[in-house]
């Protein structure tokens, strides 16, 4: 390995190990927004008690998405100083912009609301939240905006004197249509993660029979998010797919391994290509004839442009080359990315359905454990659907303006980048570890008993201590 | 490649004005995450068991990230302002960045992850790494500092030429022990201001320790960094009341701890500090990175910046947000400004120790 791939590796662990905690992050905060504001309206001790016991499972995740969160704002200018150096002028600015308008926020506020239980008036305590979930939120804003110019590059002009992207403008980078999407695509992943996460953890609960009052209102709820989250995930996907069409024709050609250009071209449901990395054709084919025209153009009969062609087009306008990514890759994370998408509306749906009897999603030993295994699919389709989007761009790193292989550090040998992917994939290996036990640990351990936070005999309202320490 | 001829710019242009963003919020990270590194460094010194250990982390718990995202936007600024300097710096860097990076992240999760599990080890454990790893950072950040003044190995291109190597020349690792002394002062000063009674008590000790050594090293680093650039006659020497103040001040601080001021004692070194950082920038500039290959191959805010208009937009930007932050960054100190005390940190087993308990922050108001 030379120090490109060590650097993409890098990159790719490093980003994909921060986006496990990044939409939990998202998500979680919402769900706390939700209870924190029912609690402030009714006063039931109920929701008090589940706002501090999803608080500290959103804590315990979120330090590691926040300290994993810095190598990202550094690693462009160390493994990437050519592409750095290329499109600093544009992808600069969203990166200032989300930590000046997104993380100031979200970590000020943040410290106010875990510490501030006893400091602040309840009102203003949940005005927090809100805050560190608008920062958190608009975040992901920013960091889709800089993602989104890269997928589909807008508001810029290439510099003839110094070969530099440059901005013209601001306003279609924030406005650009692959970001829209991109971003409700992920907010509404996110939910979906965090409903996933709050259903098992329920489950968890109600499979031990404790706290079913506390619970099963909750069961309910994640499932209502899990499908709408579940839902707007898929839909909003499917307006990104017709986009992606045609801003990245190649990308959405090797997502369905489909070499020839055809006019009502079939969606795949099985594919089985020759074990190489750019082949030229698939072997094995079960397909939904027509699927893919309806999909992608909203008709019978639409073409959809194959691998070879695009490929055949770029060489024409890009100079000899593969423009392929590895289609491998792409058909199948795309497959688990929707695959997973699907079942998650499928499960929401039979555990609503299930629902309606009461009593009887309390006592499906079934559906408890489905809700278990459930809480890790979510993390599955959010990585694929990254590594999709990212390896179905390559060969670029900026679609049709610059080469990933143009866009590594020239003087940063394959020793450093080697020695620092082992040194970033052992420490995150083992915070992993230390991470999953804490969350463990937290969610078995259970809410704050009913009435610790009754009024005493004097009638006095109790002491709220601060989340941690 | 332009060199320090494109100077004849003169001062009112938007790369100097992006150049003085960075030193401001390079500024604001050191004053803040200063003490944070120092608070981490002394917990084994001033805090003597895990119980006082857990009050001295909750003086920065709630403000601690806040203060780290300074750095992030110093980094995502001189990304989008001087896409240059961030390539070079950050790639050139490259091992000793990745040291403090894995520094700031062993940091984080000690702070955050110490007090979820009630068992000693367990505690005592993070307490040793939360020392460890803000002393690495506290270290290094001086190291690099002094390297960008001092100058490293860059060729033509603007591309870093040299190795870990060349990053660790005795400038460099004085710059390195003075930033680890001067964080670990101002950090005891922070201490005393937010504890009380013992930590108080011992917070000011380990104050007045430090003091000599602290003011010893600034003194020596700034008086190291005027030689060099008098010897290299650069024109972004700045003799004058910046590197004077900032050499004196930490004097100044001693004889305030000593006085029993701890409050001008800490704004001493929160100013000292302040100074310190524009000292090497003003020695810097125009340039943004000292080239030890070739005075020529020194690169400028000028060959380094992005287009007028990236610059125009994120001046606007940045001059309508950075009050904001500080409005509601100086407000969270203030809704945290009551001192704690021993047992301020202690668990709640249960619902009736909770009820038994002295409200927080309640004593000293």
């Amino acid at each position: 390995m030379d120090a490109l791939d060590l650097a993409r590796w890098q990159f790719a662990v490093t980003t994909l190990y921060h986006f496990l905690f990044v939409p939990l992050t998202i998500g979680l905060v919402w769900f706390l927004v939700g209870m924190q504001t029912a609690w402030y309206r009714t006063g039931d001790e109920k929701w008090l008690r589940l706002t501090r016991f999803f608080g500290k499972l959103f804590l315990i995740n979120f330090a590691l998405g926040v300290v994993t969160g810095i190598v990202q704002e550094f690693q462009f200018g160390m493994n990437w100083s050519a592409y750095s150096r290329y499109v600093g002028d544009i992808f600069g600015a969203p990166l200032a912009i989300e930590g000046l308008a997104a993380f100031f926020i979200e970590s000020t506020f943040l410290g106010l609301w875990i510490f501030g239980w006893e400091h602040l008036k309840p009102k203003v305590h949940l005005g927090m939240l809100w805050l560190v979930a608008i920062g958190s939120t608009a975040s992901a804003y920013f960091i889709l905006a800089a993602n989104s110019w890269m997928q589909h590059p807008v508001g810029y002009r290439l510099n003839p004197v110094t070969h530099r992207a440059e901005m013209t403008s601001i306003f279609k980078i924030l406005t650009n249509s692959t970001l829209i999407r991109a971003f409700g695509h992920t907010v509404a992943a996110a939910v979906l993660t965090a409903a996933m996460l709050v259903l098992g953890v329920a489950a968890w609960h109600l499979r031990r029979r404790g706290d079913a009052e506390l619970f099963a209102p909750v069961a309910r709820i994640a499932l209502w998010a899990t499908l709408a989250g579940g839902v707007a995930t898929v839909l909003l996907g499917h307006t990104q797919a017709q986009l992606m069409t045609k801003q990245q024709p190649m990308k959405m050609a090797a997502a369905e391994a489909l070499y020839q250009t055809k006019d009502g071209a079939p969606f795949s449901l099985f594919d089985i290509g020759p074990w190489e990395k750019h082949p030229s054709k698939s072997l094995v084919s079960i397909a939904i004839p027509h699927g893919l025209s309806i999909l992608a153009d909203n008709s019978w009969d639409g073409k959809v442009q194959g691998i070879n062609d695009v490929q055949a087009a770029y060489v024409q306008k890009y100079g000899p080359g593969n423009y392929e990514p590895i289609v491998g890759v792409t058909y199948w994370t795309f497959r688990i990315m929707t695959g997973l998408g699907f079942l998650a509306i499928l499960f929401a749906a039979g555990g609503l359905w299930l629902a309606r009897v009461p009593g009887r999603l309390e006592r499906s030993d079934r559906f408890h454990r489905l809700a278990l295994v459930g809480i890790g699919l979510p993390l599955v389709g959010n990585l694929s659907g990254w590594l999709f989007t990212e390896m179905g761009r390559q060969p670029w790193v900026v679609q049709g303006l610059l080469l990933t292989k143009n866009a590594v550090s020239p003087t940063v040998g394959p020793w450093s980048v080697g020695l620092t992917l082992v040194g970033f994939t052992l420490l995150y290996g083992v915070l992993a570890v230390i991470e999953a036990k804490l969350m463990i640990g937290a969610a078995k351990a259970g809410p704050d008993a009913a009435g610790t936070f009754a009024p005493d005999e004097d009638g006095r309202a109790p002491r709220i201590p601060a989340l941690t320490y | 490649m332009l060199t320090l001829a494109a100077s004849t710019h003169g001062y009112w242009n938007l790369q100097t004005l992006w150049f003085f963003l960075i030193v401001v919020l390079w500024t604001g990270y050191f004053v803040l995450e200063g003490f944070d590194f120092g608070v981490g460094m002394l917990l084994p010194f001033v805090g003597r068991d895990v119980r006082e250990r857990g009050t001295l982390i909750r003086t920065i718990g709630p403000v601690w990230d806040g203060n780290e995202v300074w750095l992030l936007v110093a980094g995502g600024a001189t990304f989008a302002a001087f896409p240059g300097w961030y390539a070079t710096l950050f790639s050139g860097f490259y091992l000793a960045l990745f040291l403090v990076l894995v520094g700031l992240i062993v940091r984080g999760i000690a702070i955050e992850y110490r007090n979820k599990r009630p068992e000693e080890e367990w505690r005592r454990r993070w307490d040793t790494i939360l020392a460890v790893s803000s002393a690495v950072p506290a270290l290094l950040w001086g190291v690099a500092f002094a390297d960008m003044v001092h100058g490293v190995p860059i060729d033509a291109k603007g591309d870093f030429t040299g190795n870990l190597l060349d990053l660790l020349h005795p400038y460099a690792l004085f710059g390195g022990l003075t930033t680890l002394a001067l964080f670990a002062f101002h950090g005891a000063l922070f201490l005393g201001l937010r504890t009380t009674s013992v930590l108080e008590r011992r917070a000011h000790d380990t104050a007045v320790r430090l003091a000599l050594p602290a003011s010893l090293l600034v003194f020596g680093f700034l008086v190291w960094t005027w030689a060099n650039a008098a010897s290299a006659h650069d024109k972004g020497l700045v003799p004058g009341i910046v590197p004077i103040a900032a050499m004196f001040l930490p004097f100044a601080a001693a004889a305030f701890v000593r006085a029993g001021r701890p409050g001008f004692a800490f704004a001493a070194t929160t100013v000292s500090i302040a100074l310190l950082t524009l000292t090497l920038f003003l020695n810097l500039y125009p340039r943004v990175l000292v080239s030890s290959t070739g005075n020529a191959f020194s690169p400028t805010i000028f060959t380094t910046s992005s287009s007028h208009y990236t610059l125009t937009v994120m001046s606007i930007i940045a001059l309508v947000l950075t009050p904001i932050v500080l409005l509601y960054q100086t407000w969270s100190y203030w809704v945290f400004r009551a001192r704690l005390g021993d047992g301020d940190a202690a668990d709640v087993r249960s619902p009736l120790e909770l009820l038994g308990r002295t409200p927080l922050g309640k004593q000293q108001h």
